[in-house]
């Protein structure tokens, strides 16, 4: 066999994989959806996820999101002020925050904290065989550990991502108008009427309710197929970051592109 | 190979293993094996790591599908059940882990209350009684609001024994029991496996490699070599065997019918072989 059919060999190979990996991992996400009910009629259970995946990545969200803000405050004045337009700070901010920023910076942050947490935990549960354990107690691990950390990083994610970009408008505000001093009537005024509700706040929300089922579904699919190894673990917590951060992208060109096609 | 222990139960036993084979993918793990496990009993299965003793745990509790034959539990054929009548059955089950397998991030009590919980629809009050009952019952009633990591091997090992009784079950398996514990908390497992065992008129598998514990507290036991049962007997007998590979399991001898060297090419042959490239960690 020559080098050219030797590559050829491993690239067929390469395909068929990751094509038989994605069948499975979509097969789990239908499998998470349909045994949901638990998470849903116990919520409590969904709550607790959602103070570990949501709540504690609170502080890594809003500091991120105020510095952004700052970051874009300054930008954002260099820029306007060559052509005049400074009081306009306010409409860039908002909008670059609740369009583009909030969601996909709130969500690549979101699948570093907790979706390589969530990797993590139930990795380890398989390797230390917890989720044999609850099978062999007659109870799903799909239903009881799988589905509220999935449901919990869905419900969490928009609110991360809503807070995200309020933290940063904060922020464009603090640089703008407190520290360079642009006519602070302006900038909120010209915010308030630049910004549209459905065109741009709900689909930001949109954004980021999509990009939060891809990384809760990543990461627990990736925990419950990890190798119960310590090895095995941490490439899972590993590839949760890097598919997670890669499709959290290419998900946000496909929905601009649908999103704002008229403009 | 007559079996004795058909002899001295009844016809009804709770676990019946025919002709069962087992295979990962072509590799095979278990071949016609058959295993009764009566009523009431405590049964071990023996043999050396790898031998498939774990697996066969698995295919019991349906966490792994027969290649071929069957295992019926109460008289059901348990990888004809759909998932709901699995479930069901698993429910009369219970499992102890190699390592306890705890939940660690709940504390004792809510380990031990975790099936209560999920299955039953008693008052909390009701279940805490039952749960320090059991807890009792593996003498760690005291222990109740520790966490996982707080306890040594020996009590994770009972408290997880004590998860596994929560429900009462009919049946009690036992994977590796013994595995790295000192001898009292050795003596301690041992001891529970039997009178749990009795006083819940369950019947018990302990897949196991500690010969001399588990020949103290067992009724009758298959050694699985290969795949394959090899010998079968009461304690008595099986300490009494004159047959190769038994004896040299029991006394521990290194070397016998299970051979000290890995299968290997002649040693002359190897010597004389280039040495191949050390593997690095690209490759």
């Amino acid at each position: 066999m020559n080098t050219a059919q030797k590559l050829l060999r491993q690239l067929g190979h390469q395909v068929t994989e990751r094509l038989w990996r994605l069948g499975f991992a979509s097969r789990f996400l239908l499998m998470t959806v349909l045994y949901s009910g638990t998470a849903l009629r116990r919520f409590h259970l969904t709550i607790r996820e959602i103070y570990f995946t949501g709540v504690l990545s609170l502080i890594i969200i809003l500091v991120s999101g105020m510095f952004v803000g700052m970051v874009l405050g300054l930008q954002g004045y260099d820029t306007l002020q060559r052509y005049g337009s400074s009081e306009a700070l306010g409409v860039l901010v908002a909008l670059s925050l609740v369009r583009e920023l909030g969601p996909v910076v709130a969500a690549l942050l979101f699948a570093s904290r907790a979706g390589s947490a969530i990797t993590a935990e139930i990795g380890l549960m398989k390797a230390t065989e917890q989720l044999s354990a609850m099978e062999m107690m007659a109870v799903s691990p799909i239903a009881r550990v799988v589905a509220p950390r999935f449901w919990a990083g869905v419900i969490s994610m928009p609110i991360l991502a809503a807070l995200f970009s309020a933290m940063g408008v904060l922020g464009g505000y603090l640089v703008g108008v407190q520290l360079i001093g642009v006519d602070e009537g302006a900038f909120w005024s010209q915010m308030q009427a630049a910004v549209d509700f459905r065109e741009d706040i709900m689909n930001g929300v949109i954004k980021s309710f999509v990009f939060g089922v891809l990384v809760s579904w990543i990461a627990v699919f990736e925990g419950y197929d990890a190798d119960p190894t310590a090895e095995g673990v941490s490439r899972a917590t590993t590839r949760t970051v890097v598919t997670s951060s890669l499709a959290i992208l290419a998900a946000d060109f496909v929905l601009t592109a649908f999103m704002f096609r008229g403009i | 190979m007559p079996s004795l222990i058909a002899t001295s139960v009844s016809a009804d036993p709770l676990v019946q293993i025919s002709d069962l084979n087992f295979a990962y993918d072509s590799r095979s793990i278990l071949s016609g094996i058959n295993i009764t496990i009566p009523r009431g009993k405590v049964v071990a299965i023996m043999g050396p790591s790898g031998c498939g003793k774990t697996t066969t745990l698995r295919l019991i509790g349906g966490q792994l599908r027969p290649t071929s034959g069957e295992v019926r539990v109460a008289g059901q054929v348990v990888h004809e059940c759909d998932d709901d009548g699995l479930y069901l059955m698993r429910r009369r089950m219970g499992m102890l882990f190699q390592f306890g397998a705890l939940f660690t991030d709940m504390s004792v009590f809510d380990n031990v209350a975790f099936q209560m919980r999920e299955h039953t629809n008693l008052p909390e009050e009701l279940i805490h009684d039952l749960v320090l009952m059991k807890l009792h019952a593996v003498g760690l009633r005291g222990a109740h609001k520790l966490m996982p990591a707080e306890l040594s091997g020996g009590m994770a090992r009972r408290v997880a024994l004590a998860r596994a009784i929560a429900l009462d079950p009919m049946l009690i398996m036992y994977d590796e029991p013994f595995a790295g514990l000192d001898p009292i908390s050795l003596s301690i497992i041992g001891e529970l496996i039997r009178t749990l065992n009795d006083a819940l008129g369950a019947s018990s598998i302990v897949v196991t490699h500690d010969v001399h514990e588990s020949l103290k507290i067992v009724d009758y036991i298959y050694f699985v070599s290969e795949g394959k049962i090899v010998a079968e007997g009461t304690a008595e007998e099986i300490k009494e065997s004159q047959a190769p590979y038994v004896h040299q399991f029991v006394w521990g001898e290194a070397d016998g019918p299970v051979p000290f060297q890995y299968p290997a090419r002649p040693y002359g042959e190897e010597m004389m072989e280039q040495p191949s490239k050390p593997r690095r960690w690209w490759s």
